[in-house]
């Protein structure tokens, strides 16, 4: 909960501004009737649900947005969106916080989830297709999450997981999008954010 | 609708974890008389993790795979849930010029932004009347769940309704099957969270799968690799978990199409599943 002690508003509208231009949402439009947070899967786990998100961004309380579970927890399945009374893409606000948080390079408040992401898009620029084997393996070493281990045996055991990823020959293209759009995370942006983000 | 070939995009999952949605939707479109070319040399959407970083990056990569698909002249056709909804998102991000010359410069790609994007579970309900059903599903009650990713969002998929949708259960309907009305056919599973929270896909997958079982439901019907990674493979935890003894198949709606269309068991891949369909089907005497 945002209380009042710790309310610490930043001196400009950075991050609405931000958010207004990337995920072209209107964020005074919410009049908080708390829609969005009825409906979310996840509300139950975050440490601000999408209705204080939304009224934290209105007041610039930049801190405490960046550095909810909210942003990571949010799974984009677009509920709060598309029940909005006020017709704003809640799920795309998430989307355009979590691009300021990569292209910030802050902390994460869920470590883990943020690894995931950034493993997933590993393996995608080496081999141009997911690969679910390395995913795991990559993320089980680098977590040390080893009680996924009984998993990835029961599903080898099925046949539904491959070993070696497949060879696409478009991989090479694939690289070439990672490397030219590199810079691109976090535009739309002014001088609050680099304009070069960390992947 | 009358196209009868289409470029077919399975997307990474089919070739792993969702094999077997793989296999029933060629078998399943080549006894309806729909042709699928798998695109050539396709690579990945970027699915949930390259809209979480970069924007251009998300458009970017779903660019490659429907600029062959325009290339080929042909509609494309998508199976996995998930991927439909980037590429659709894509589709819909780039009627602004500005931004599909930023992606052409940047992919270096001349993409016109022409392709018509439709998933799986469309060209089935198109043609629900004219399936030959030899084998009618008759007392199979089905929970449809299409999940998130078809639906919503409304403005950008332009999918069915988004609360309660309707091809799925029609589709059942036109198998002999018995669809179930229930809560939580668009309610998340949890996504992509299984290796990060697993605490939450048991949670969510949970009261779905309740309430399923509640209803008397002999299996659910899916159209999403993720959801049914979720259901399927985390049910033995839920049980544990809440104390729960749920049972149930969580099918592909092509595998319940194909059984229904006398295709075996073997054939639809059904033995990959970690609920075992066969002795429920067997119960029913569908196989």
């Amino acid at each position: 909960m945002v209380t009042a002690a710790t309310v610490t508003p930043s001196p400009v509208s950075d991050l609405r501004t931000f958010v207004e231009k990337q995920s072209g949402q209107r964020i005074f439009d919410c009049y908080q009737c708390g829609k969005c947070s009825a409906g979310c899967p996840v509300d139950y786990a975050m440490d601000l649900g999408p209705r204080q998100i939304m009224r934290a961004i209105q007041l610039g309380l930049k801190k405490e947005v960046m550095q909810s579970t909210t942003i990571w927890l949010c799974v984009s399945c677009e509920t709060c969106s598309s029940r909005c009374p006020a017709k704003i893409d809640i799920a795309r606000v998430m989307e355009s916080l979590r691009i300021l948080a990569v292209a910030e390079g802050s902390p994460p408040a869920d470590k883990h989830i943020d690894l995931f992401h950034r493993t997933f898009l590993d393996v995608i620029r080496q081999y141009g297709r997911a690969h679910e084997f390395s995913l795991s393996a990559a993320y089980i070493l680098k977590t040390r999450a080893f009680s996924n281990m009984g998993l990835a045996t029961k599903m080898l055991s099925k046949g539904k997981l491959e070993i070696m990823p497949s060879r696409v020959k478009g991989a090479s293209e694939v690289k070439k999008i990672f490397s030219n759009t590199k810079s691109s995370a976090g535009m739309n942006v002014s001088g609050a954010v680099k304009a070069e983000g960390k992947h | 609708m009358s196209t009868s070939t289409y470029a077919y995009y399975p997307g990474c999952t089919l070739h792993a974890t969702a094999k077997e949605y793989d296999v029933s939707a060629r078998l399943v479109c080549e006894k309806l008389g729909v042709g699928l070319e798998e695109l050539d040399d396709w690579t990945c959407c970027g699915a949930s993790s390259a809209h979480t970083t970069n924007e251009m990056l998300a458009v970017a990569l779903p660019v490659r795979d429907l600029r062959t698909a325009e290339k080929m002249g042909k509609p494309l056709a998508v199976a996995c849930a998930l991927c439909f909804n980037r590429l659709k998102v894509t589709e819909h991000e780039l009627a602004d010029k500005v931004k599909l010359d930023a992606v052409n410069q940047l992919a270096g790609s001349d993409f016109k932004n022409s392709t018509q994007v439709v998933h799986l579970l469309e060209i089935l309900y198109d043609r629900r009347k004219s399936i030959a059903v030899s084998k009618p599903l008759k007392g199979l009650k089905v929970a449809s769940y299409y999940g998130c990713m078809l639906v919503r969002p409304h403005e950008i998929t332009h999918f069915d309704d988004p609360e309660n949708p309707q091809m799925m259960d029609k589709l059942m309907t036109a198998l002999g099957a018995q669809p179930l009305e229930w809560d939580f056919k668009t309610a998340c599973c949890g996504a992509s969270l299984p290796l990060t929270r697993r605490d939450i896909v048991l949670k969510l997958s949970h009261r779905l799968l309740a309430q399923a079982k509640q209803l008397g439901a002999d299996c659910v019907a899916v159209a999403c690799p993720m959801c049914q990674f979720n259901l399927d493979t985390y049910q033995e935890a839920i049980n544990k978990k809440f104390g729960e003894s749920i049972n149930l198949p969580i099918l592909y709606f092509t595998q319940i199409a194909g059984l229904a269309m006398g295709l075996s068991p073997k054939e639809l891949d059904l033995d990959k599943h970690f609920t075992d369909p066969i002795p429920m089907l067997r119960n029913k005497g569908l196989a």
